[in-house]
């Protein structure tokens, strides 16, 4: 019924020997996509090839012998699970999404959707067409997970799968969720997306050695989210979003360094940033404490969002059961 | 003319304790084809559920909006209908109501049977019921669901012990009245009355340890229970979600597990009272007397409701205003006002008529009033789930309706089968009344009227007495 995650696991232990060159790869700041092409030419340096078998190291510094068709790259991911627990050291992440700038193309969807290998239906941010009331102006709202300060999903949560990092990210161990779902409903936003049946990923993916850093292989019966890419985050990098936008709506950064990056590679002081265009946060009165600011639609650089289909008509907050069937 | 009186009083009790163990003799055929059928739909049940196990949750009809559904409403209903049994039963012995005697016994079971599967909802609508003991090693008390496990584990073990206890001299009497002892079926039953009866032969030493854990196990068992209703509206209450994010949430919890239990508690009694030919202890007047008490509890309910209702109602704030518009004149106002007026108002109005607190009439109302509780929970879970703050936008068109598909009819059916089966083989192998406590009713009631005889002599002698002295004044 689960033998997919045992495999990997087992994988894992006994034959996800991480081929040599990985050892060399790792210290290097470690790209976790290393083909099998790649780790066999390296696997000479720690011992090389004999015979029809190849000489591989494992990660607890034991060396084996295999036959290299047999051999199963695995995806590593960057850090362990308990370090992947307490978050990246001196950090605090924050997201500031320009309204202004955003013209609904949804392209940090897909970007992220390319990331993270997810369906298409699961939009881990989501563009929202929002319309306050009648006679508001209409805007699209891209919406992550919040990384909310004072989550009310982790709160619930009655096995610690899903957390607070001290780096402010908030992310979910599906290899210890139990599937209850409270985290679901306790979330305001209806940010968390569940694994209903067996997902659908490539070999791949599915025997890459999972981490809560980047959120897949996915497992049936547990629940996923925007995770914020912390796993490109430690690398240095932007998240897939944000690098995706093609109108650098999306900033991403420090609060600690007070600076935050759009996806042109612009770095702004992010004080300034919320003060000059009277950031704001979405549903503050929930006393959620989003990790995610939103610059007002003011001056749109884009031409105003129709909202005259079927599925957007309904205003939000007003949507009417028969227009959600569509 | 004492020698008569007692040998009417044994001839009274053994009239009794045969007619409480006849329906642990004998199997009728009705019986055989009753169980067959639960066996049937359980059985149905359970492979579905694996079936749900091997493909994941996926099969049911749960999206991500609506991804807790009949399983959930289920649980609280169970959780709901398990409350009243062991409370009603621990509050009337506390009172020392006499006429509980005959009704304690299917009210506990009825409190055993419906915990016993409305804990087991939750894990059927686990993702990773293969990972249940994470709660025990990850466990984090800050979550609303540990304190569910925690306090419905409690309860359980609380109304288990306070069903048994009771149970014990009359264990003891089965064991000791085991007429068929030949068959495979004889032996087990012999086997099991004689474990279960721990050695019981009612010296005064074993008599007044029972009474002394009864009465500790009646003090305790009642905050017991009403922490385990409360807990549950916690699952809910604790959200920000419109509709659940409400301070009354509790006590109405409370209230409506009463409500709904003991009426059927009622419908156990009506139930066992016409098949085990008990009318001569289950009486018209115990109907009247539960019917009153089922009739203050649906006014609190009703009183709880309005508060729940009105007072978002008069605000009509804006996601709550929705879901309010949705129940009170959208997609589920039909349900909505039936449940309202149908199983609310209306039997509150029969209750309060003496005529309506008659045992057919009382049962109808008391039908309509479990089902009623059952509908209640699923419009209290699923419509908000379909009033999150973001808008439902693009999305699947499967993820922004609920309705329950097959896979979960067919595991809830197999439930309620469960349950079914369990009190129907329990009423096979046990006496459905506390045999003892009824016997200690009658000879109390002897006592009474002897009592009453004597100072009605008394009396009479004194005022003879006082006659005579005034007479000499
Ligand atoms: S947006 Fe939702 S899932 Fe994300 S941290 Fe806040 S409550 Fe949790
Ligand atoms: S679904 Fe998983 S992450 Fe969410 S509350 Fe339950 S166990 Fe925690
Ligand atoms: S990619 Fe940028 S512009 Fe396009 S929808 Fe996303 S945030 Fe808006």
């Amino acid at each position: 019924m689960f033998e997919n995650e045992k495999n990997s696991r087992l994988k894992f232990l006994k034959l996800s020997l991480v081929l040599g060159g990985t050892v060399a790869a790792g210290s290097l700041g470690f790209k976790r996509l290393l083909t099998k092409e790649e780790a066999l030419k390296d696997a000479p340096i720690c011992g090389g090839a004999y015979g029809a078998n190849t000489m591989v190291f494992t990660t607890d510094g034991k060396v084996y012998k295999a036959d290299p068709s047999k051999l199963h790259e695995v995806k590593m991911p960057p850090v362990s699970n308990d370090e992947a627990r307490k978050g990246i050291p001196g950090k605090k992440f924050v997201m500031v999404i320009d309204l202004a700038k955003c013209d609904g193309c949804k392209k940090c969807t897909e970007a992220c959707q390319a990331m993270h290998y997810t369906e298409s239906e699961r939009e881990w941010i989501k563009v929202f067409k929002m319309k306050g009331s009648k006679d508001t102006a209409p805007y699209y709202f891209p919406k992550p997970c919040f990384h909310c300060d004072n989550p009310p999903c982790t709160k619930v949560c009655p096995v610690n799968a899903t957390f607070k990092r001290q780096d402010g990210i908030v992310l979910i161990d599906n290899e210890r969720c139990i599937g209850c779902r409270s985290c679901m409903v306790a979330c305001p936003y209806s940010t968390r997306f569940f694994n209903w049946s067996h997902p659908e990923q490539t070999p791949e993916v599915a025997n890459a050695v999972y981490s809560p850093e980047q959120s897949y292989p996915r497992r049936m019966g547990t629940v996923e989210k925007c995770d914020f890419c912390p796993d490109m985050l430690r690398q240095g990098k932007m998240p897939a979003c944000v690098t995706g936008c093609p109108m650098d709506v999306i900033y991403m950064g420090d609060q600690n360094e007070d600076a935050v990056t759009n996806g042109s590679g612009v770095t702004v002081k992010l004080s300034q940033l919320l003060e000059d265009n009277a950031a704001y946060r979405h549903l503050e009165e929930l006393g959620t404490d989003p990790r995610v600011y939103y610059l007002p639609p003011k001056n749109r650089k884009y031409p105003t969002p129709s909202l005259n289909e079927k599925s957007g008509e309904g205003i939000e907050k007003k949507i009417k059961m028969d227009d959600m069937k569509m | 003319m004492i020698d008569s009186e007692t040998k009417d009083l044994n001839n009274e009790i053994e009239t009794l304790r045969e007619d409480c163990l006849r329906p642990t003799r004998r199997w009728s055929t009705i019986t055989i084809l009753w169980v067959t059928f639960l066996v049937l739909v359980a059985g149905w049940g359970l492979g579905v559920y694996i079936y749900q196990l091997r493909h994941g949750l996926g099969v049911t009809a749960m999206r991500n909006y609506v991804s807790w559904g009949l399983y959930i409403s289920t649980f609280v209903f169970f959780i709901g209908i398990s409350h009243s049994g062991t409370l009603v039963s621990a509050i009337l012995r506390i009172t020392k109501q006499e006429w509980r005697r005959p009704i304690t016994r299917s009210a506990e079971l009825l409190t055993f049977v419906s915990l016993l599967f409305g804990g087991i909802m939750p894990i059927i609508d686990l993702g990773r019921p293969d990972r249940i003991l994470n709660l025990v090693v990850h466990g984090r008390i800050q979550s609303p669901l540990i304190w569910d496990v925690i306090c419905i584990m409690t309860y359980f073990t609380g109304s288990t012990v306070f069903l048994f206890l009771p149970m014990i001299p009359d264990l003891a009497l089965c064991r000791d009245r085991l007429t068929d002892t030949k068959s495979l079926f004889g032996k087990f039953k012999k086997w099991l009355y004689t474990t279960l009866a721990m050695g019981w032969h009612g010296s005064s030493e074993q008599w007044h340890m029972l009474e002394k854990c009864m009465k500790i196990m009646t003090i305790i068992i009642i905050p017991i229970a009403v922490s385990v209703h409360t807990v549950v509206s916690y699952i809910f209450a604790m959200t920000l979600r419109a509709g659940w994010d409400s301070t009354v949430f509790g006590p109405y919890f409370v209230a409506g597990a009463l409500y709904s239990g003991s009426a059927g508690v009622i419908l156990g009694m009506a139930a066992f009272r016409k098949l085990y030919h008990l009318e001569k202890y289950i009486t018209p007047r115990h109907f009247n007397l539960m019917g009153q008490i089922v009739l203050a509890l649906t006014l609190i309910y009703a009183y709880l409701n309005l508060n729940e209702y009105w007072i978002p109602a008069y605000k009509m704030a804006t996601t709550e205003g929705a879901l309010l518009g949705d129940l009170f004149w959208g997609p589920y106002s039909k349900v909505f006002w039936v449940l309202q007026f149908g199983t609310v108002l209306l039997p509150i109005f029969v209750m309060s008529l003496p005529v309506g607190r008659k045992i057919l009439p009382l049962s109808i109302t008391c039908i309509i009033i479990v089902i009623g509780a059952w509908v209640k929970r699923y419009i209290i879970v699923v419509p908000t789930l379909l009033h999150p703050f973001m808008p439902i936008q693009e999305v699947p068109a499967d993820w922004a309706t609920y309705f329950p598909n097959w896979v979960e009819w067919s595991v809830t059916m197999a439930c309620l089968a469960g349950i079914f089966l369990v009190i129907t083989l329990f009423s096979k192998l046990f006496p459905m009344m506390a045999v003892w406590e009824v016997a200690e009713g009658i000879e109390l009631d002897r006592d009474k009227k002897n009592a009453f005889e004597l100072r009605k002599k008394r009396e009479d002698g004194l005022l003879k007495n006082e006659g005579v002295a005034t007479s000499k004044i």
